[in-house]
């Protein structure tokens, strides 16, 4: 389970908090709907215990823009 | 100006001797430059500790090795889109010295076996491009084709991604990053950007060797860099000078302080402002204790009289105007942060406006598709540091610069514009 970091693609979430609450224990909303971590992680890590959770935001994400990633991306 | 001599113990290498963009000058002294394999290229690359010159000062040859390992025909992309207000070096160097670029275009290119190169230039530097790409051609000099690609005037259009979007036709507007664009780049292909003046180097380097390269600069920062000197200063425009120089070189270079000056900013309008100290060194070491870097060799210098946070919150509001459109945090928070500064300048003052200035800061940062809002945040952070005692003035409603309050009287770090760097040569000639 190598894939344990959420990764939002801000170029296409719209803002209307659905993940956030999905993924309460991680996300909340910020001051204008968009989905920010608790932890202050660009990539907030998902615990095991959450990861169904996670997986029921990513595909219900209307705009597609959440994703299970690994450690490292392009910056 | 331009050819303003370089500060004491600065080596002129890309600006020595202006061939003003010709041909049969540049082969004379230069010669061909030499075909190389990847490897060669990326041992040369390691040996001289070349780093980028775009900004993020990242080792040449890492992107170069990853280029190489990678699978499919490599893309090179030279990038002279220059989007930052301050800096001018990219122009200037296109204009008197394309064909040290073009030659580190190909050497590049050659060594990684591509079939295309690109272009990624502003507007005011396409001409000068066309013109030496067009003798070039004649002179039957170019193993690969390169083609031009004109940049849009927008700050964020130089940013990686947004170059790959431009060069495979797209809106030149950045990514979301799934892939490093070394893997999967223009149309898909593992693709090389670096700065142009990188690639001018790489010409230099690929003839004289590492070891004369490190004959410039310091043992952990090798090589000159180009700088871009504006603001309080007598004769503002692009130096070359060799990492580590002092501030109070640079600014010389550049005809001296034209006042006291109490502050500058590096870098560029994502870098760092620091106190007017002569002694501090223009190297990565010596900037980091200021949060600042050399970037892309801007220098901003700002008057005694000057008010660091007026001008702080005008380069956050044009950055704020610079966001790309696409990613919330940066849509919102930007503006946001630029008008509660904004409101810190000013002297509109209410309880907890610089918490809400770190505030809006941590929110946005790494909360988009590229770098920019990060970047603003590190301006904008490091202004909080440098002009404390002003912050705090401020908020006891009165401002230390003598001499404004409001924007319009606030003296205006002019960006270097084309005056400054032409003169003596007429448009019509470009
Ligand atoms: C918002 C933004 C704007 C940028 N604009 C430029 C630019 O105008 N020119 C440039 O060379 N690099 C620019 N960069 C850096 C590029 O993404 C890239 O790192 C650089 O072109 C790589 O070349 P180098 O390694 O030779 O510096 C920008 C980066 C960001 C985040
Ligand atoms: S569900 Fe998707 S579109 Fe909605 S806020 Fe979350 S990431 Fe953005
Ligand atoms: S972070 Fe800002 S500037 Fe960068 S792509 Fe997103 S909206 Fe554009």
């Amino acid at each position: 389970m190598s894939e344990n970091r959420l990764h939002i693609d801000w170029t296409a979430c719209d803002g209307r908090g659905l993940c956030a609450e999905l993924l309460p224990e991680i996300l909340v909303e910020d001051d204008w709907g968009y989905p920010l971590a608790r932890s202050g992680e660009v990539r907030p890590v998902v615990p095991a215990a959450l990861r169904k959770n996670a997986e029921r935001a990513v595909d219900q994400c209307p705009a597609l823009a959440l994703r299970l990633v690994g450690e490292i991306l392009n910056r | 100006m331009t050819t303003v001599d370089a500060p004491p113990g600065a080596g002129r290498r890309l600006l020595a001797g202006s061939t003003d963009g010709r041909l049969d000058p540049h082969l004379a002294r230069y010669a061909r430059a030499p075909r190389l394999t990847g490897a060669q290229l990326v041992a040369l690359l390691r040996d001289a500790g070349l780093t980028g010159r775009g900004g993020a000062g990242f080792p040449a040859w890492r992107k170069v090795d990853a280029v190489l390992g990678a699978n499919g025909v490599p893309v090179v992309v030279g990038n002279g889109s220059e989007g930052e207000p301050a800096s001018g070096k990219d122009r200037a160097l296109l204009a008197y010295q394309p064909h040290l670029v073009l030659d580190g275009l190909q050497v590049v290119a050659q060594a990684l076996g591509a079939r295309q190169a690109h272009l990624y230039v502003s507007t005011a530097a396409a001409a000068d491009v066309r013109r030496a790409l067009d003798a070039r051609r004649d002179a039957g000099l170019d193993a690969v084709p390169v083609t031009v690609t004109i940049a849009p005037d927008r700050f964020v259009a130089g940013e990686e991604s947004a170059l790959v979007n431009a060069v495979s036709g797209k809106p030149a507007v950045p990514s979301d990053k799934r892939l490093r664009v070394t893997e999967a780049g223009v149309n898909g292909s593992p693709t090389l950007v670096q700065n142009v003046e990188t690639l001018g180097h790489i010409a230099l380097l690929a003839r004289f060797g590492p070891q004369w390269f490190r004959e410039a600069g310091t043992s952990d920062e090798p090589g000159t860099f180009l700088a871009t000197v504006s603001g309080a200063v007598q004769a503002p425009g692009v130096v070359e000078a060799a990492y580590g120089v002092r501030l109070s070189d640079l600014v010389d270079a550049a005809g001296g302080p034209a006042t006291r000056l109490q502050a500058l900013l590096l870098g560029g309008y994502h870098g760092g402002w620091v106190p007017a100290l002569p002694d501090l060194p223009f190297s990565r070491a010596g900037l980091a204790p200021f949060g600042a870097t050399p970037g892309a060799g801007v220098v901003v210098a700002l008057a005694a009289d000057g008010c660091g946070l007026m001008e702080t919150a005008r380069i956050a509001g044009y950055l704020a105007g610079e966001v790309a459109g696409q990613c919330g945090p940066c849509i919102n928070g930007l503006p946001r942060l630029a008008a509660t500064l904004g409101d810190l300048a000013r002297r509109r003052v209410r309880p907890g406006l610089t918490a809400e200035v770190e505030r809006l800061s941590a929110l946005v940062s790494g909360r988009g598709a590229c770098r920019h809002p990060d970047g603003t945040v590190r301006m904008v952070r490091s202004a909080m540091r440098v002009f404390e005692a002003d912050v705090a003035a401020h908020l006891a409603g009165w401002c230390v610069a003598p001499s404004l309050s409001e924007p319009a009287s606030a003296p205006a770090l002019s960006s270097p514009g084309p005056a400054s760097f032409w003169r003596g040569r007429g448009e019509g000639e470009r």
